[in-house]
C-alpha cells in the first residue's frame, strides 16, 4: 500500500488493521511519533490525517492509505526549525521531551491569534507529566501571536 | 522496507466494502464481522487484547453515511459516521440539536473528536455515552438496515442491558434522526476533568410542551428518567421529582465513582435542568 507522509510516498507491505503508528515507527523509520499509552489518553502519538490531529495508535492504517499524513518529521524536524519548535524552546516547554511532537502537532493546526482559552481546549487531548502545562500553553500563545502579528504585516 | 506484523493483529482480518449493499451482504453472510468505524472504542480493546472479534466490516468507505442533513419535515437526520468535530462544526446541529453540540464539545480531546462517530457511541452502547442521553432526551430513532431491509427502532428500546443492543448481528445502524423539538434542551456531563474524562454522569433533558430528562452512568444502561419527568410534569415539589429519580436509577461503585456519589450527582443534575431551563 502506498502512503503519503510529509508530501513523500512511502510504499509499505502492511496488514490493513495494523496501527498507523507501528507503520510510521517501525516501517518508516519515522520516529518522532511516540507512543505513551497506546489508548487514546495521551496524544504522544498525534499525527495530521489531511489536516486533522488524530491518535496514531487508534488508526488502521487502512483508513490512512490515500490520504495526507503529517507527522513531526513533516512538521520541522530535527532541525527545529518551525517557529512552533523555536517557541518552545524559548519558553523550556519541554522537558523530557516525550509529549512534545504530539503537542508541536496539536499546536500546528491552532489558528493564528488564538487565545489561552482555545489553545487549552486544543492540547486537551495531549498529556504532558513534566511542565505542568504553563510553559507549553505560553509558548503557543506566544508562537501564534507572533504568526498572527506576520500576517497583519 | 521491512514488513513487519504486531502479533495482535496477524490473526484479524478486515473487510471493505464498495457499497452500503456489499456491506449488507458482507454481514449478512458472516455472524462474525463486526463494524468497524472510527476505532475508538476498537483500537483501546485491541490495544488491551480483549477484544474477542477477529473479522471487522470496515465502514469507512461508506461516505453515504458521513452526512448530516434535514428532511422538509424538520426531521435531523445524522449519518452513523458522523465524528464529534462534524456535529461541532454543522450549523444544522447548533440549531436544531445544541445539546449535542454541548455534548460533543466535551467528548475526549479533539483527536478523538475527529475520530469518534455517533454511530459507534451508540454501537458501543457504554452506559456512560455522552451522547446516549441526548438521543434519548431527544425521542430519537436509530435506523438499522440489513440486506433485507430497514427496521426503525426508538431509541429508547435501543439498549437492552449493559452493552447489548437491539442491533442483530446482520444489522449496521446507518442513521439516527431526531424529530423537531420544541423546547429548550439542556446537557451536562460530570467528570473528573473537563476532556478526556469518562463521565460520572450525564444528563440531558428538554423542556417545553412536554419534558425528557435522560441519564448516562446510572443504571447499566443509558435511561429516561420517566418517574422523574412526570414528577416534575405534575409540579410536585423538587424533593418529590428527586424521590422518584432515586427509585428509578441503580447506580453502582466503580474505580470512576461510588454509587452514592453517583445518585446525589443525578439528582444535584435534575435540580439544575429544572432551574436552568425555566
Ligand atoms: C481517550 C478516549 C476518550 C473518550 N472520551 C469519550 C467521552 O468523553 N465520551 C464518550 O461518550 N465516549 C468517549 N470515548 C469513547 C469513544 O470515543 C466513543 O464511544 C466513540 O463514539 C466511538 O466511536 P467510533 O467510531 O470510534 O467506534 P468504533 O470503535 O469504531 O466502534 C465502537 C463499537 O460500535 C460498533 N459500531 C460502530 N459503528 C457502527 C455502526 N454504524 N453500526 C453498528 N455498529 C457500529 C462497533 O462494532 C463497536 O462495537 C473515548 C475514547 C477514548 C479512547
Ligand atoms: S499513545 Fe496514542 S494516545 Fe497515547
Ligand atoms: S515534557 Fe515530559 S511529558 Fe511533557
Amino acid at each position: 500500500m502506498k502512503l503519503r507522509i510529509n508530501g513523500t510516498t512511502f510504499r509499505v507491505e502492511a496488514h490493513p488493521l495494523e496501527r498507523l503508528l507501528d507503520v510510521l515507527r517501525i516501517q518508516c523509520k519515522l520516529t518522532g511519533t511516540k507512543e505513551g499509552c497506546g489508548e487514546g489518553e495521551c496524544g504522544a502519538c498525534t499525527v495530521l490525517l489531511d489536516g486533522e490531529p488524530v491518535n496514531a495508535c487508534l488508526v488502521p492504517v487502512a483508513h490512512a492509505e490515500g490520504r495526507s499524513i503529517t507527522t513531526i518529521e513533516g512538521l520541522g524536524g530535527t532541525e527545529g526549525s518551525h517557529p512552533l519548535q523555536r517557541s518552545f524552546v524559548e519558553q523550556g516547554a519541554a522537558q523530557c521531551g516525550f509529549c512534545t511532537p504530539g503537542m508541536l502537532i496539536s499546536a500546528s493546526v491552532i489558528p493564528a491569534g488564538a487565545r489561552r482559552e482555545e489553545i487549552r481546549c486544543a492540547l486537551a487531548g495531549n498529556l504532558c507529566r513534566c511542565t505542568g502545562y504553563s510553559a507549553v500553553y505560553r509558548a503557543v500563545e506566544l508562537a501564534r501571536a507572533k504568526r498572527a502579528r506576520r500576517r497583519a504585516r | 522496507m521491512t514488513t513487519w506484523t504486531s502479533p495482535a493483529i496477524s490473526s484479524m482480518r478486515l473487510e471493505r466494502p464498495r457499497s452500503l449493499a456489499h456491506a449488507l451482504d458482507l454481514l449478512e453472510a458472516d455472524r462474525g464481522l463486526t463494524p468497524m468505524a472510527g476505532c475508538t472504542d476498537l483500537y483501546v480493546g485491541i490495544h488491551f487484547g480483549s477484544l474477542k472479534q477477529r473479522r471487522f466490516l470496515d465502514l469507512q468507505p461508506l461516505a453515504s453515511l458521513r452526512k448530516i442533513q434535514k428532511r422538509p419535515d424538520g426531521t435531523l437526520v445524522l449519518g452513523a459516521l458522523v465524528t464529534y468535530s462534524q456535529c461541532l462544526d454543522s450549523p444544522l446541529v447548533a440549531r436544531a440539536l445544541p445539546m449535542l453540540a454541548s455534548a460533543a464539545k466535551e467528548i475526549g480531546g479533539v483527536q478523538i473528536r475527529n475520530r469518534g462517530t455517533l454511530g459507534g457511541n451508540l454501537g458501543n452502547a457504554s452506559p456512560a455515552g455522552d451522547t446516549l442521553p441526548v438521543f434519548l432526551a431527544a425521542d430519537a430513532t436509530v435506523v438499522l438496515a440489513s440486506a433485507r431491509g430497514v427496521r426503525r427502532v426508538p431509541i429508547s428500546q435501543f439498549f437492552l442491558g449493559y452493552r447489548k443492543t437491539a442491533r442483530r448481528h446482520n444489522e449496521l445502524i446507518t442513521e439516527i434522526e431526531v424529530p423537531p423539538i420544541a423546547g429548550k434542551q439542556w446537557f451536562r456531563k460530570v467528570g473528573t476533568r473537563a476532556a478526556n474524562a469518562i463521565s460520572k454522569v450525564v444528563a440531558a433533558g428538554v423542556r417545553g410542551e412536554g419534558i425528557t430528562f435522560a441519564l448516562g452512568a446510572v443504571a447499566p444502561v443509558a435511561m429516561r428518567a420517566y418517574a422523574a419527568e412526570c414528577a416534575l410534569g405534575s409540579a410536585l415539589p423538587l424533593s418529590e421529582a428527586h424521590r422518584a429519580l432515586r427509585s428509578e436509577i441503580t447506580p453502582i461503585d466503580d474505580l470512576r465513582s461510588t454509587a452514592a456519589y453517583r445518585a446525589r450527582t443525578a439528582c444535584a443534575l435534575l435540580t439544575q435542568f429544572w432551574s436552568e431551563t425555566r
